[in-house]
């Protein structure tokens, strides 16, 4: 018995599911993006209509802007910090399990709750920094509040996997280096660090696509606002589409993102490294 | 199979695809609804939702058969216009008439009851024209008014008036001096919930119809954006961003939210002295700061006028009021025509709203608002509409959606002051 490999027919629930609900849905956007469509009669063909009107569209190009700042700067944020409380929490210092759990607290909150919650603590006449900058709405802090938020909702997350993934450093790398004299910090950056590699890949991915597609977040904090200071690319289609009924030119807008979002989750794998992944361990 | 019978569930499919890339929120409503039975549609209300429901028991009592389901504003908006045109489509569905109605007009989806107002001829005589004209449509009728009567009013701390010894402006000029006296007592003169861009538009509305008269902004909604040109928008435009500029509306306008309440409870707690809302502040108030209304400090005016303005200073703007209209190709199309002449002036229902604290549609109220539970402010606009030369729906609302939801950007971007009035008309007369 040589093959007990599953025969092709068991991939068929999912390939279907996904060429159901991921594929033909694609299909069809990239077809209502060459239609006008106000989701009342049927969609007209307007040929490149809405792509020519996309490359026209100053909100639009600012909106990409937007998002490309909001993706490096809580990139930037998150990373250290997720890094250094997940490398601090495999430890066995005696606070740490009282500690992490209440860093992870906010894992436990919805989107929607984590989003209402600030927007009332930001609240200029009646929240908890009234006197203090107008943090929803100055239109150059915006956009950094937002990045704020969705770190607190995220660090966790992030937190976690490294945690696991310095748990899996083997301590006799650590007990070597201990030997030959080296300090804390020297083994942090020559052990703990390269042996995360791929942790740090992964956990770079899912931030970058994710505040690529962020979008729950921000409509509940800001809406966009104030003006269009927080409008993201996500939220200039679900504006377009949504509250303007132009489905045609937000789905020209959906297949940017669609197109953005892979053609960056496969650079950060080209980068890295990603695909030829091996075992950093002793002996490889 | 026709083309169109497989290409709308396919598009259906490709709405569902964005709906998932951008959310994944959204629960489905009670489906199943009876043959033969009609089904409403209608915007979610703890209070009103009642009344609605009792006069489709009476109209079941009388033999007819009706469901009533409810939604939340963004989602209601967004549900009837996938469901148009679709075998799920109401019967009989909840709009703001204008030209939100026109855009279903336009595409062949709503009834003309023209005709069936026209054989009832009491049920027609039951209400205001001016407010049945809201759902009326090149000369024809699309909708019957069924819920209360809505202009914006400026309301104003009475206390906070009472104590810097100043009265309610009448004129715009009264209004920028007090802009000043409130100011220098640290009170902010207009509290403006200016994170959602509807509370900046009552501005906009009221300071360009009082300055040059309704007929600039018919002229844009009936002839296009082009119509955003006329040089009065800009120098009405110039006269609000005075007010802007001056601090009317303090520094933090840009994150105070209508919906949880910053801007009511600004008013409330003697920390703003007015605010532009519609008829519903009295109602929000009473829920949220009961004492601030018992102890009789909220007042009410209208809208000050301007010197020299082309508009008459009874003018109105808000909502006219809520329709029922019926889809075109309903299947209880005679059913529907039933109920919108039988049910929504009855006086059950009439009281009922009435008892509700909202301002029926209707003529000959006057001595049935004295028995209201706030009949000093519900005769106050029952006379303000009775006596209105024009009744102008909200721009949002009397606009097609994608024009409307481009002005209102624009103009929370002009209320920031990254926008100029000539930037502002640039932008609105360009789409």
């Amino acid at each position: 018995m040589s093959s007990q490999r599953p025969s092709a027919w068991y991939a068929v629930p999912a390939f279907g599911f996904f060429a159901l609900f991921a594929a033909l849905p694609m299909l069809l956007v990239i077809y209502l993006s060459f239609t006008a469509w106000d989701s009342l009669g049927t969609p007209q063909l307007n040929g490149g209509e809405n792509w020519a009107r996309l490359l026209d569209d100053a909100e639009a190009r600012a909106s990409v802007w937007r998002t490309l700042v909001l993706m490096v700067v809580s990139w930037l944020v998150q990373t250290p910090i997720a890094l250094l409380i997940g490398v601090w929490a495999a430890g066995k210092q005696r606070s740490r399990a009282v500690l992490s759990s209440i860093f992870f607290l906010p894992l436990l909150l919805s989107t929607t709750a984590i989003a209402l919650l600030w927007n009332a603590l930001m609240e200029p006449n009646f929240g908890a920094f009234v006197g203090g900058p107008l943090f929803l709405g100055d239109p150059d802090i915006a956009l950094y509040t937002v990045v704020l938020v969705i770190s607190w909702q995220f660090i966790p997350f992030h937190t976690l996997l490294y945690q696991g993934a310095a748990r899996a450093v083997p301590p006799s790398l650590y007990e070597a280096a201990t030997i030959d004299g080296a300090s804390r910090v020297g083994k942090f950056r020559h052990i703990t660090l390269p042996q995360l590699r791929y942790t740090i890949v992964t956990s770079s991915v899912l931030m970058l696509v994710g505040s690529l597609t962020t979008f729950d977040t921000v409509l509940i904090l800001t809406g966009g606002g104030p003006g269009t200071a927080t409008r993201i690319l996500p939220l200039h289609m679900y504006i377009t589409g949504f509250k303007g009924f132009e489905m045609g030119y937000a789905s020209a807008i959906a297949v940017v993102l669609v197109v953005l979002g892979t053609a960056l989750s496969l650079a950060v794998m080209r980068w890295s490294g990603f695909r030829s992944m091996s075992s950093q361990q002793e002996g490889s | 199979m026709s083309r169109r019978s497989w290409v709308r569930p396919l598009l259906a499919m490709g709405l569902v695809a964005v709906t998932a890339v951008v959310s994944a929120c959204g629960t489905s409503g009670p489906g199943e609804s009876n043959a033969g039975s009609l089904k409403i549609w209608a915007l979610e209300d703890p209070v009103l939702n009642k009344i609605e429901q009792k006069s489709i028991d009476s109209f079941k009592a009388s033999g007819g058969n009706a469901s009533l389901e409810t939604f939340g504003n963004d989602p209601y908006k967004q549900r009837l216009r996938v469901a148009m045109g679709s075998p799920q489509a109401p019967d009989l569905f909840f709009n703001w008439g204008g030209g939100n109605l026109k855009e279903y007009v336009d595409a062949g989806k709503v009834a003309d009851l023209t005709s069936v107002l026209e054989e009832n001829k009491a049920a027609k005589d039951a209400f205001i024209p001016s407010v049945l004209d809201g759902a009326k449509l090149d000369g024809k009728y699309y909708g019957v008014p069924m819920r209360g009567m809505q202009p914006v009013l400026l309301f104003f701390n009475k206390k906070v008036f009472k104590d810097a010894g100043v009265e309610p402006p009448t004129t715009w000029d009264q209004l920028l001096t007090l802009v000043d006296t409130f100011k220098a007592k640290n009170i902010t003169p207009i509290a403006l919930a200016g994170s959602q861009a509807w509370t900046e538009l009552m501005w906009a509305e009221y300071v360009l119809d009082r300055f040059a008269g309704h007929e600039v902004f018919k002229n844009i909604r009936d002839n296009g954006p082009a119509g955003w040109k006329d040089p009065a928008v800009v120098q009405a435009m110039a006269k609000l961003k005075e007010l802007i500029d001056r601090g009317g509306f303090g520094q933090s306008f840009a994150s105070v939210a209508y919906d949880a309440g910053g801007a009511s409870t600004l008013l409330a707690q003697d920390k703003a002295a007015m605010h532009l809302m519609g008829t519903w502040e009295y109602t929000n108030q009473l829920d949220q700061s009961p004492d601030f209304v018992k102890q009789g400090n909220l007042g009410w005016v209208a809208f000050p006028s301007i010197p020299g303005g082309k508009g008459d200073p009874s003018n109105l703007v808000g909502n006219v009021s809520n329709f029922y209209s019926a889809t075109a190709d309903s299947k209880s199309l005679d059913a529907a025509k039933k109920f919108v002449t039988t049910t929504l002036h009855e006086d059950s229902y009439v009281d009922a709203l009435i008892e509700a604290g909202d301002v029926p549609p209707v003529v000959g109220a006057e001595e049935k608002l004295k028995k209201s539970p706030n009949p000093e402010y519900a005769s106050f606009i029952y006379e303000l509409v009775l006596d209105t030369k024009n009744f102008q729906l909200s721009w949002d609302q009397d606009l097609p959606a994608d024009d409307a939801t481009f002005m209102l950007t624009q103009l929370q971007e002009f209320f920031l002051g990254k926008v100029s009035p000539q930037q502002f008309v640039d932008a609105v007369a360009a789409r």
